[in-house]
């Protein structure tokens, strides 16, 4: 290991940084505008500038220096402030001074690096240079005039995302950052440049000109869009949330955000259930609390809890959904589920429902095999990590399922169960390159499992996960990987049927057949609500879709941002996500409604706080009580083999900027939606 | 627009020379090489067209190759006439007096400075220094120099284009190279020492 001196401090760095990496790991901060960790280094802002012995008498760019043995680096040098100094003054000649009109003003590495490194006035007399504003798409508002050319965007769409599109065009003066053709980025990670440019040229669009950073409350949560359970940041002003952030997680979402789980907030101060609702005559009228469980408790005395059900939707904090399993099972029914696609999921082992390699373990892989799911779209950040897995480790990547442009290289191996069969046999030669690979991934997806035959395609995964040794001593490749937030929380604590109970398909049935009579949907807004017949339906929820609209009783919840409640990601992590602002109107925390109900109804809930009922989950599944962590789960026999249905695997998702009840509100993923998805991505001159 | 690109056969069999010459994986090697290619073919610019076959050919992304394309002035991204005018404009033959020749373009073509004439017959633009100093001043008028020119020298280089003629490159003065105009005047004797 190379010993280096840095400011006068002898330090020991692991052979092959650079010299901005040693300075940093002494502790020396080094201004910079192009590096960026995750990036390839491009060396071009030339902010890093260092003084160097032994070398040329001249100031060296340190994010491109690798260090040697012996050398001496000097970061607060007269030359090395005189560098700082010079190339500040170069990138403010053609900067323009509208920091005060300026979204990224207050958190604007240029502002800021001017302050600390800059002279105090401006020398430069002639004319500045303007650039006019490009297309990036409904997301990312564009005003060239302020790029500083880092090509931070550039390689973050090159190298990250795998939608090559951006580039720096001409040369000198006259460079420009832009897409091709000016086209909209399309990807689904595009907002990431925003946070990455560190000048205000890109800025969010449906932020533009909404608040300062100092006016915003900030609280650290967790995000429930998709079942990655990325890091947030949520910024909101007084009971608004105006923006969500990513926060660094590097097992999760590293520093990333897709750009559904960063945009749909402004869904949440609309189409909102703000107090309840009971149906009267036919038509939903406003009604208090305490007529609202009147006229549940009204509907459930004598009713048998044969009779009785409840869905969980995808968005449901643990807490609430274990309420919900208690009140269930003290009304005594045990027709309860919380897999509203329909997929055959068992609520146990672990092993057969979790993400086993992690999500961060996916970059290891060197073999992976997709199975009825699009990552795109079902988790774009799960695609980043298989992206990476094939840009740096070279990894062999194929499918079963649709053919999908995955931004990386994948053989589509064929269509549906007939392949998955034959590599599970071994007569298909991707079944030796799994065997052959030293860190095999399976990734099964909804697509696969949502079916019929869900139960038939798990345990041919499970019998190609065996037969192709996926599952090895320190390593295991079986993967599944959901859509939906609730989805491992739900299964840990057990909200599946009772013993004789009837799942999601089996409830609806029931409520069109007149079996089951009152049906309790938490959040639940994907199931065909028209098919529920002439059941008396409670929806418990923050948002005026399907299941509000179906409903004879309308309880109103808190949206993710609005509660404190637990969730377990696909990986099996156990994370919480925080309050940031107050549910709209009457609307509660959805546990303490459930709580409320279990009293009117005479089945009284015995906790009172949020920490009895955390207590209570823990006690019913230890895993929560292990926050933040990823355990290994063992690998016990689950999935029932039989006949499989030849129809070939389809992603569950149609529009990766729609997929549940918060983001159909969104005016800005409706623009998405038509921008990318309906096809109407040619702009037309009366929207322009 | 143009219609779809595709280099023809002649094309075809140089681009596949050149992209020959970089090792295998590396094809995107020739993207400046095929960028000139395509130019030729398209008539002396380069057309969206061209840019996204030669993307293609290459299998780069479409941004990568226009980033070249613009970066580089030898490409044109927009429609030139047939003789394509680069009037040198660096110190030594402005000094030499390229603004007279700047004049006389005008008269002749018609054209200012970025400028193609109606008739599409001229493109006249203004470049940097083309390395024929000692020349100077010069144009280059497609692929060839012209060089010792005078305005009456470049009037009838131009005049004889615009009747369809090519007229003889090089020097208009009479010099083979760029060797003394008048007597030599150095290294005019055997054994002399400096």
């Amino acid at each position: 290991m190379p010993t280096v001196t840095i400011d006068g401090v002898e330090i020991e760095v692991p052979a092959g940084v650079t010299a901005l990496q040693a300075c940093e790991m002494a502790g020396v901060e080094i201004p910079r505008f192009c590096y960026h960790e995750r990036l390839s280094v491009a060396g071009n802002c030339r902010m890093c500038l260092v003084e160097v012995s032994p070398g040329p008498p001249k100031p060296a760019a340190s994010c491109a220096l690798p260090v040697a043995d012996g050398m001496e680096i000097k970061t607060d040098s007269e030359m090395v402030k005189k560098a700082r100094n010079g190339v500040m003054e170069f990138l403010l000649i053609n900067h323009p001074l509208d920091c005060p009109i300026c979204d990224q003003g207050g958190e604007c590495d240029l502002q800021d690096q001017a302050m600390a490194y800059g002279r105090d006035g401006s020398r430069f007399e002639e004319h500045k240079r303007a650039v006019k504003d490009k297309h990036m798409g409904p997301l990312v508002k564009t005003i060239m005039t302020r790029c500083i050319h880092c090509t931070r965007c550039v390689r973050f769409a090159t190298e990250i995302a795998g939608v090559p599109e951006l580039g720096l065009l001409g040369r000198g003066e006259h460079a420009e950052i832009t897409t091709y053709l000016e086209k909209s980025l399309d990807s689904e990670l595009s907002a990431n440049v925003i946070d990455l440019c560190p000048v205000g040229a890109l800025t969010s669009k449906p932020y533009a000109f909404v608040s300062r950073p100092w006016e915003l409350s900030k609280t650290e949560s967790i995000d429930v869009l998709d079942a990655v359970g990325a890091s947030i940041r949520v910024d909101a002003r007084q009971t608004e949330v105006l923006r969500i952030l990513p926060r660094l997680h590097e097992d999760v979402n590293e520093e990333w955000l897709a750009d559904k789980s960063r945009y749909a907030c402004d869904a949440l101060s609309r189409q909102r259930l703000d107090r309840p609702y009971v149906r009267k005559d036919g038509k939903l009228a406003e009604a208090s609390w305490d007529e609202a469980f009147a006229a549940i408790a009204d509907k459930m005395k004598g009713l048998d809890g044969s009779r009785i059900a409840a869905v969980a939707g995808d968005l449901c904090d643990a807490e609430s959904m274990f309420a919900l399993k208690s009140l269930m099972d003290s009304v005594g029914s045990p027709n309860m589920d919380c897999r509203q696609d329909g997929a055959k999921l068992p609520a146990g082992p672990r092993a057969a429902y979790l993400m086993n390699s992690s999500i961060a373990g996916l970059e290891t892989a060197d073999a992976v095999l997709l199975i009825g799911t699009n990552p795109r779209w079902e988790a774009p950040l799960v695609n980043t990590r298989l992206r990476k897995a094939w840009l740096q480790g070279g990894a062999t990547i194929a499918a079963v399922g649709p053919q999908i442009d995955l931004t990386y290289p994948c053989e589509n191996l064929g269509a549906g169960p007939d392949t998955l069969k034959a590599i599970a046999d071994g007569t298909h030669p991707f079944a030796e390159t799994l065997k052959n690979a030293e860190r095999p991934v399976v990734i099964v997806g909804m697509g696969a499992l949502a079916r019929a035959d869900g139960d038939a395609v798990l345990a041919a995964a499970r019998a190609l996960a065996d037969n192709c040794n996926i599952v090895r001593d320190d390593w295991n490749g079986f993967n599944v990987l959901h859509t939906a937030a609730a989805r491992v929380g739900g299964l840990d604590l057990g909200f599946v049927p009772g013993v004789d109970g009837r799942d999601v398909a089996g409830i609806i049935a029931g409520a069109g057949a007149g079996d089951i009579e009152l049906v309790y949907l938490l959040g639940a807004d994907e199931i065909d609500t028209a098919a529920l017949g002439d059941a008396f339906v409670v929806y418990q929820g923050h948002h005026g879709d399907a299941g509000a609209h179906r409903a004879d009783v309308i309880l109103p919840g808190a949206a993710y941002t609005e509660k404190n409640g637990t969730y377990v990601n696909t990986e099996g992590r156990v994370q919480l996500a925080r309050q940031a602002v107050q549910p709209p109107g009457e609307a509660r925390e959805d546990w303490t409604i459930i709580r409320a109900l279990s009293g009117v109804i005479g089945a009284n809930l015995d906790y009172v706080t949020l920490g009895d009922v955390r207590a209570a989950l823990a006690a019913a599944n230890p895993v929560f009580e292990q926050v933040d962590q990823v355990a290994p789960a063992s690998w016990d026999a689950f999935g029932t083999a039989g006949d499989m249905d030849a129809a070939a695997f389809e992603s569950p998702i149609g529009n990766y900027y729609m997929t549940d009840a918060i983001s159909r509100a969104s005016e800005t993923m409706a623009e998405c939606t038509r921008e990318f998805v309906s096809g109407n991505g040619e702009r037309t001159g009366t929207d322009g | 627009m143009s219609d779809a690109f595709a280099f023809d056969e002649t094309y075809r069999a140089r681009a596949e020379t050149i992209v020959a010459r970089y090792p295998e994986g590396r094809q995107q090697s020739a993207v400046i090489p095929l960028l000139d290619l395509a130019q030729r073919q398209a008539g002396g610019w380069l057309p969206t067209e061209a840019l996204e076959y030669v993307a293609t050919y290459l299998d780069m992304p479409n941004i990568r190759v226009l980033e070249v394309a613009s970066f580089y002035s030898m490409f044109n991204l927009e429609p030139v006439g047939k003789n394509f005018v680069q009037l040198c404009r660096t110190t030594p033959c402005w000094l030499r007096g390229s603004d007279d020749l700047r004049a006389v373009a005008k008269d002749v073509t018609g054209c200012g400075l970025g400028e193609t004439s109606d008739d599409g017959t001229f493109t006249v633009v203004e470049v940097e220094c083309l390395g024929a100093c000692c020349n100077a001043p010069m144009v280059q008028i497609n692929d060839e120099y012209y060089e010792d020119l005078t305005a009456d020298s470049f009037k009838a280089v131009l005049e004889a284009l615009k009747r369809g003629e090519t007229p003889k490159p090089g020097s208009q003065a009479g010099r083979a190279g760029s060797e003394p105009t008048g007597e030599r005047a150095t290294l005019t004797g055997a054994g002399e020492s400096a």
